[in-house]
């Protein structure tokens, strides 16, 4: 709240200044020696007002720099002395104000002057403007007591105008500058403080509904600028509650939620009793009162604010859920109370009868309250709300209150599954998440798990996918309940078969949750018979895979589980333990030891052997550089090899050894390349076999931009040793371009940009320059004079021997790595049948994948469909298409559009995720880069692209159309 | 001080036959021309002769005002003024106007072709009666003649209801007609602005209920049909052709499309059809989800929800089917009933309540063997399910809506007596709390209300209320000061020497054109309430008045 409102204050003033503030200096310097002079003349030219007023606003489309404001304001100035026209001298004021924000001048020496004609000024816009101008003075210079008090002052004065506009502008100048505090009066002038927040309060009952709200506004402004507002603001504001203006009653609301967070134990008397409550229990009931206001702002408004009143006193917070029923004046029981009854009793499903709900009890007629005085029904009434936007905000209202009150979130249970079948699915989206939140607070009942899962019937993907997360986190409490949810979820499984691998996911978790509950469950889901055999079910049914894994994760943590297990289980056991190992975890299973001492948990918070062995692994590699070529390529193989093997067993070294391999690689392509016997020979000879040196040098090129952007978590000093590996093989190009091309005219040109690069590298990297020590770099840069000066034909040659006798760098590995992965779910590749479509016209293709550990995808990931023809479309999704299901993961939910013209036969595209990439983006900017020299769009564009999943081809038939 | 005088013709403390009579500063309205649906004789239609014998209704009543297209709200309307004979302007909405005609010709077909009675109002009559309609806009300002005006606020309800504001000079009545105060799934809820009126006439049918949250009903009625259906059974729900139906067809098609169910849905034909045009057609009178998404699809265009025939409901399988009438008296919903009441997995679903005597309120009090005619015995053993989807405002909706117009006086009609008893005394409870006070009259006779000033407590001046009143166009500011007659009738002309001062004969005093108005005769002599208003050219005369009159005025030697 705070930082919105704040927020909201910048914007106000900071609006017009922004595109000004990257002044185009230099060029307005050459065109136009004095701006000031420019624009004297211009004005003197100006014969009538309107001409004037062109000439202004022509003047304000052009930015004026530090240097010149002083002049300009002087111009200004002088004119509007002379101007008789009230809307010049509003141009003329507003552009005071707008130069007074000029970076780089300091406004108080136009103070005085507009001060000055504040006091002679008529017009009451023309006022309220200068006023305006005061303010970005003011606000300028925070520092200076004097001014602001001098600012303060005259905003006093001005406030008995009798234009609404003045009014506003001083309360907003009061708000911005004025102090509470009665400080000692310091400058001469003998201007005593004020106490502002008095003087504002005094206009809550002004009689213009725009300048009540600009008081509370700019008491807001106070609290929101550190200054502490005086409880006594409380009833002044609980008044203005019952305004007749919605923005009057918006900004109150706002005001009694400030003065509770500032004074929450405070006691305040009820009015009409001799009782005394809380301050804060007081605001929350009047807040909550504002829950059924006529204006739906103010109820939005006061249902967000409810939410982070988390010190109301539980009885308090638990009357929002109240609703007494009552029927011809007889007690009613609720919906809720009579499922929870139902429930108690032991009774399941009850037909509705006639008068099932036949109110029982009379009611007082006396105790009966129908305008709640206090909090009651607050949420209840806005869960029930006409606006979507209302009831959205109290439902995140009640998932805040519940995550900071456990008995709270019990109580709020009922209506937040009322809240899935609302009809909006923003409002269902979001009851869902709510409750994931607060899950681990609650257990569902029978009831109302039954109202939660059919809830996965809905065809929304991420409603149910929600659900599914939610399901993840609950806790149930009866074995019926569980059984309920598996059926459910298999029934979700039939009429969704996309939904697989979220719904194995759920049952993952509900089985390791729950295992006691599942254990009862075992013969019926197994359907095992105590002295038949039964069949064995087939082993790629989806439904069958989800019992399985409900009953393996729940046997991890009951040993007598798998005692009940018949013996085709431990076969599918062995097969699922293998194919989705992410799924069934490791079981202590009977004479199978070996399954469960590998990945036991008690090993785990040892030293970790296969970190050692990574560790010790590149230590040997990095020791290399005094071997034979020989041995060394035969030891990165075998490294190169190892970490694999390393990333696929373990999945948390997976990124650091897919990187170091990487690495490695590069390092042996390029002592590969060196190998070649071409450098022995006379350059002509042997075009041919120089293919492989400059095919090496492209796969090292290819290989660093992987490393550098498709690692997340890669840091500077990484970046370091990638490009200057990126380096090396860029001087290898060049070497094997020299040798296999004639003429030295390509080169010259190849020469220059080796040298820039080198040139870039030096400047971006200069601190890392010393880890780089016999480096590559490091020899070139010693070299770097002679370099400049000396013939392509010498610089290939230095080049040659420099990259022969280059160490090998040591590469650090970073903290986290990970490895951005994409995996196409849909489509799945698997169809026979083409997909048919008019030639000409297109078709849109459904794509559906998870991104793992991809750093902002809405801007990187690209989606590629090649087609047989080798034509090449990549196609931007849109930033909406991609969801965050938790942290490191992203969903891409889009559709991809295909057209072609027409085949004689149906043939497959293929679809893959691309990374798409920008060094320059990614380069550490250094102190003089920051000039804006690089454009933006640099910053935009794509410089290259990496495919980062496995293409999946689908079938499509574009068939001519008919004449 | 003006009279307003309210005479319920009908419905004043029962419900049926809504007519209610108010005059106003000698203005008369009736609010209102609905008829009974439980008397077959005379007593269906209201009792004119209580106007027709001071002559005729046309001279007597200045304009006829319907708030929305029940029968019991417009059913003599026909009659009224064909036969009785009134030629002046009725007023309704635009969808009360479409419809209304369809649902009175029904009623004519029943009466007439089907009861076969005589001297009733023809086809032709209704034709003739709906050519004096004038149908406004919400939140229009309609000027009737000089002094009179009335506005339409939305009621909910029904489509196209509207509670009606009637404004004679300075006095003014909010007539709610029926309404309600919880948005449902075609529907928005009833809003009112903060019009202060001297009167407020609301309904009371449910005076003493406060209901649970719709959502409970909604979802109970979705798992039960959807339960029913997974089982292979048949659904039948008898509703009327209008209003709950749209409802229900509503939130039943929604779930299919978010279940994507695949069930048939079927709707008897007839009248519905006609009227389901008119709910396509008047989007902007149904709730927030309607209104957003209709430019993608209009949710009245239904998917799954197609014409029922006769044939089908011989079909094998599960389906689920909209009958009328909603009582299962007679008719479609009767025969389809007969057909299936034999099978358990088959359900009926009543949403509304059923009179005594139908086979509906039979069934639902528990009787599973019935007797038809032709001494025909049918068993009943298909569930029976009861729920009620009302749309009326419960004790709490009429509060709150009590609450947000914020009247002097509140009259209560259209409801139990016993009832409005208990709400009286709520609304007399609570509302005092309120600066204005409220006035629960309940008895059918002749009232007057004498609305009462606010009385400041205070002997200071304070300003009471204060804003732009959209009407008038003009900024209106009351004052309350202790001063008696004095500081109005002289004013200070040393404050206001360059402006046009001007004493008005009566009482009041112009400067320029800011009024200054003095209010009739409070109950403390000593206090006087000022009104002080102005138009927007003059704001800076009018606010600085205003500061003048809160300060209290200076001595000024006069």
């Amino acid at each position: 709240m705070a930082a919105h409102l704040k927020k909201r204050v910048y914007e106000e003033f900071t609006k017009v200044v922004q595109p000004q503030e990257e002044i185009a200096t230099k060029k307005l310097r050459l065109t136009k020696p004095s701006k000031s002079a420019a624009l004297h003349i211009d004005l003197c030219k100006a014969t009538s007002p309107a001409d004037a007023l062109q000439y202004l606003l022509q003047f304000a489309r052009k930015p004026v720099e530090a240097e010149s404001v002083e002049g300009v304001v002087r111009i200004l100035l002088e004119h509007y002395y002379k101007e008789n026209d009230p809307s010049v001298r509003l141009k003329i004021a507003s552009l005071l104000g707008l130069l007074s924000k000029t970076a780089g001048f300091s406004p108080d020496c136009i103070m005085d002057d507009a001060i000055n004609i504040l006091q002679n000024e008529k017009s009451h816009q023309v006022l309220a403007q200068l006023l305006d101008t005061l303010l970005a003075i003011g606000t300028k210079l925070p520092e200076n007591q004097a001014i602001q008090m001098r600012l303060v002052d005259v905003a006093c004065k001005h406030l008995t105008d009798t234009s609404h506009g003045v009014r506003n502008k001083c309360l907003q100048l009061l708000g911005n500058l004025g102090s509470l505090e009665k400080s000692v009066t310091k400058d001469a002038e003998g201007l005593a403080a004020r106490d502002v927040q008095k003087i504002i309060g005094d206009y809550f009952s002004d009689q213009d509904p725009r300048v009540r709200t600009a008081a509370i506004k700019a008491m807001l402004q106070l609290h929101e600028r550190g200054l502490k507002l005086h409880q006594t603001i409380y009833n002044q504001a609980c008044k203005l509650l019952s305004d007749d203006y919605e923005q009057v009653r918006s900004a109150a609301v706002q005001l009694i939620w400030v003065v509770s967070q500032l004074y929450p134990e405070s006691i305040v008397p009820i009015p009409s009793s001799n009782e005394e409550i809380r301050l804060v229990d007081d605001a929350f009931g009047k807040i909550c009162h504002m829950v059924s206001d006529g204006s739906w702002v103010v109820r939005v408004q006061a249902a967000k604010l409810l939410g982070s009143m988390e010190q109301v006193s539980s009885h308090f917070l638990e009357q929002t859920l109240d609703k007494k029923l009552m029927s011809d004046l007889r007690r009613k029981r609720t919906a809720h109370e009579r499922a929870k009854e139902l429930y108690s009793s032991g009774e399941f499903s009850s037909g509705r009868k006639w008068g099932d709900d036949a109110p029982k009890e009379e009611v007082d007629t006396g105790a009966v309250n129908l305008i709640e005085s206090g909090a009651c029904g607050a949420f209840v009434h806005g869960l029930e709300d006409e606006m979507y936007e209302v009831r959205i905000a109290a439902v995140e209202a009640l998932c805040m209150l519940a995550q900071s009150s456990p008995s709270f979130a019990e109580k709020c249970l009922d209506f937040l599954v009322d809240m899935f079948n609302d009809e909006i699915e923003e409002v269902r989206l979001q009851s869902i998440h709510t409750m994931r939140k607060i899950s681990n607070n609650i257990t569902l009942r029978e009831d109302q798990l039954d109202t939660v899962l059919a809830v996965l019937e809905d065809s929304s993907r991420d409603i149910r996918e929600a659900l599914h997360e939610l399901l993840c986190c609950t806790n149930v409490s009866t074995k019926e309940g569980i059984h309920l949810a598996l059926v459910e979820l298999l029934k979700n499984l039939t009429k969704y078969p996309t939904d697989r691998d979220s719904i194995w996911k759920c049952l993952k978790f509900l089985g390791s949750r729950h295992p006691t509950l599942v254990l009862p469950l075992v013969p019926e889901l197994l359907s095992t018979h105590p002295f038949f055999d039964t069949a064995e079910p087939d082993m790629d049914d989806p439904a069958y895979i989800a019992v399985l894994v409900l009953i393996f994760n729940a046997a991890k943590t009951c040993p007598t589980m798998p005692a009940l297990f018949s013996d085709h289980t431990f076969r599918h056991y062995a097969y699922l333990r293998d194919s989705l190992s992410h799924l069934v975890p490791a079981l202590r299973l009977p004479g199978r030891k070996l399954v469960s001492s590998a990945v036991s948990p008690s090993i785990i918070p040892q030293e970790d052997p296969s970190q050692q062995f990574l560790q010790q692994s590149l230590e040997r590699v990095y020791s290399l550089q005094h071997l034979d070529p020989q041995g060394a390529q035969e030891l990165l193989e075998f490294t190169i090899r190892d970490l694999q093997r390393l990333g696929e067993l373990q999945s948390e070294l997976a990124g650091v050894a897919d990187f170091s391999a990487t690495y490695l690689r590069c390092q042996l392509l390029l002592i590969k390349a060196l190998q070649e016997k071409l450098w022995n020979v006379a350059a002509p000879l042997y075009l041919k076999q120089s293919d492989l040196a400059s095919a090496a040098a492209k796969q090292i090129m290819e290989e660093t931009y992987k490393m550098e952007f498709m690692y997340s978590g890669v840091e500077n000093k990484q970046v370091v040793i990638i490009h200057h590996m990126r380096l090396q093989a860029k001087a290898l190009q060049l070497i094997v371009t020299a040798r296999t091309t004639r003429g030295l005219d390509p080169l010259f040109g190849m020469c220059e940009k080796f040298l820039q690069e080198v040139d870039f590298f030096q400047r971006y990297f200069i601190a890392d320059l010393p880890h780089l020590q016999d480096s590559f770099v490091d020899k070139l840069l010693d070299l770097m004079p002679r370099l400049m000066t000396s013939k392509p034909a010498e610089v290939v040659k230095i080049l040659q021997t420099m990259l022969r006798q280059s160490a090998f760098l040591h590469l650090p590995l970073p903290e986290q790595i990970h490895k951005a992965s994409a995996t196409i779910i849909e489509p799945a590749g698997e169809s026979d049948n083409p997909l048919r479509f008019t030639s000409g016209l297109v078709v849109a293709l459904d794509v559906d994948a998870t991104l793992e550990h991809v750093q902002d995808p809405q801007n990187t990931v690209k989606v590629q469909v090649l087609y047989p023809d080798g034509q090449a479309q990549m196609i931007h999704p849109k930033p909406a298409d991609f969801r965050n299901p938790g942290p490191g993961r992203h969903r891409l939910i889009t559709q991809v559009y295909l057209s072609h013209t027409a085949w004689t036969e149906a043939c497959q595209v293929e679809v893959r995720l691309l990374l798409a990439y920008n060094s320059s983006a990614r380069i550490p900017k250094c102190p003089w880069m920051e000039g804006g020299e690089m454009s933006p769009q640099v910053e935009t564009s794509i410089e290259g692209t990496i495919p980062f999943s496995k293409p999946v081809k689908v079938y499509i038939m574009p068939k001519p159309a008919r004449r | 001080m003006p009279e307003i005088r309210v005479t319920p013709l009908g419905a004043g403390q029962d419900v049926g036959r809504s007519c209610i009579l108010v005059s106003i500063a000698g203005k008369n309205v009736m609010l209102d021309c609905g008829m009974h649906m439980g008397f077959n004789d005379d007593r269906r239609f209201p009792d004119f002769s209580y106007i027709t014998q001071n002559g005729r209704l046309t001279d007597f009543l200045d304009c006829v005002i319907i708030s929305h297209f029940h029968l019991d709200h417009c059913g003599a309307l026909p009659y009224f003024s064909e036969m009785v004979g009134y030629d002046g302007p009725i007023y309704m909405t635009h969808p009360t106007q479409a419809i209304c005609p369809i649902l009175l010709e029904d009623y004519r077909k029943i009466a007439v072709d089907k009861k076969g009675e005589a001297n009733f109002f023809t086809s032709q009559m209704i034709k003739d009666c709906m050519k004096k309609v004038v149908a406004v806009h919400l939140h229009q300002t309609v000027q009737v003649d000089d002094e009179l005006e009335i506005k339409a606020y939305y009621a909910g309800h029904v489509l196209g209801a509207a509670m009606f504001q009637i404004k004679v000079g300075s006095e003014s009545v909010v007539y709610t007609g029926d309404y309600n105060m919880t948005p449902d799934r075609h529907l928005g809820a009833a809003w009112i602005d903060k019009c202060r009126p001297n009167l407020l006439i609301t309904e009371s049918t449910y005076a003493t209920t406060i209901r649970d949250s719709k959502r409970c009903r909604e979802r109970d009625f979705l798992k039960k049909v959807h339960e029913t259906v997974e089982r292979g059974g048949k659904v039948l729900i008898p509703v009327f052709a209008l209003g709950r139906a749209q409802e229900l067809c509503i939130l039943l098609e929604t779930f299919w499309e978010r279940m994507n169910l695949k069930v048939p849905i079927y709707f008897s034909t007839g009248l519905t059809e006609k009227a389901n045009h008119y709910y396509k057609l008047f989007i902007p009178w149904t709730n927030q989800k309607i209104r957003k998404t209709f430019v993608q699809r209009n949710m009245f265009e239904f998917k799954h929800i197609k014409a029922f025939d006769r044939a089908f409901a011989d079909n094998p399988g599960p389906m689920v089917v909209f009958a009328t009438p909603g009582m299962l008296h007679a008719g479609q919903s009767l025969q389809i009933f007969r057909k299936w009441a034999g099978n358990e997995k088959n359900m009926v679903i009543m949403p509304g309540y059923c009179v005594q005597g139908t086979v509906g309120h039979k069934i639902l009090s528990g009787q599973r063997k019935l007797e038809m005619e032709g001494r025909q015995v049918l068993e009943v053993k298909m569930q029976v399910e009861y729920m009620s989807f009302s749309a009326h405002a419960d004790a709490k909706g009429i509060m709150q809506l009590v609450g947000q117009a914020e009247p002097e006086s509140v009259l209560l009609v259209h409801g139990e007596a016993k009832k409005m008893e208990f709400l009286k005394q709520k609304i007399e409870q609570e509302l005092r709390r309120q600066p204005a006070w409220a006035e629960a009259l309940s008895s059918p006779g002749v009232q007057g209300s004498a609305a009462t000033w606010l009385l400041p407590e205070a002997k200071k001046p304070r300003l009471l209320t204060s804003g732009w009143c959209p009407q008038s166009k003009r900024h209106c500011a009351s004052t309350a000061t202790s001063r008696g007659g004095q500081g109005l009738t002289e004013p200070p002309h040393s404050v206001l020497k360059d402006h046009c001062v001007q004493h008005l004969p009566d009482g009041s005093v112009t400067v320029e054109s800011v009024l200054l108005q003095a209010a009739a005769p409070s109950e403390d002599p000593g206090t006087k309430v000022l009104l002080v208003s102005w138009t927007y050219q003059d704001e800076e005369l009018g606010s600085f008045l205003t500061s003048l009159l809160k300060k209290g005025l200076p001595q000024a030697p006069s």
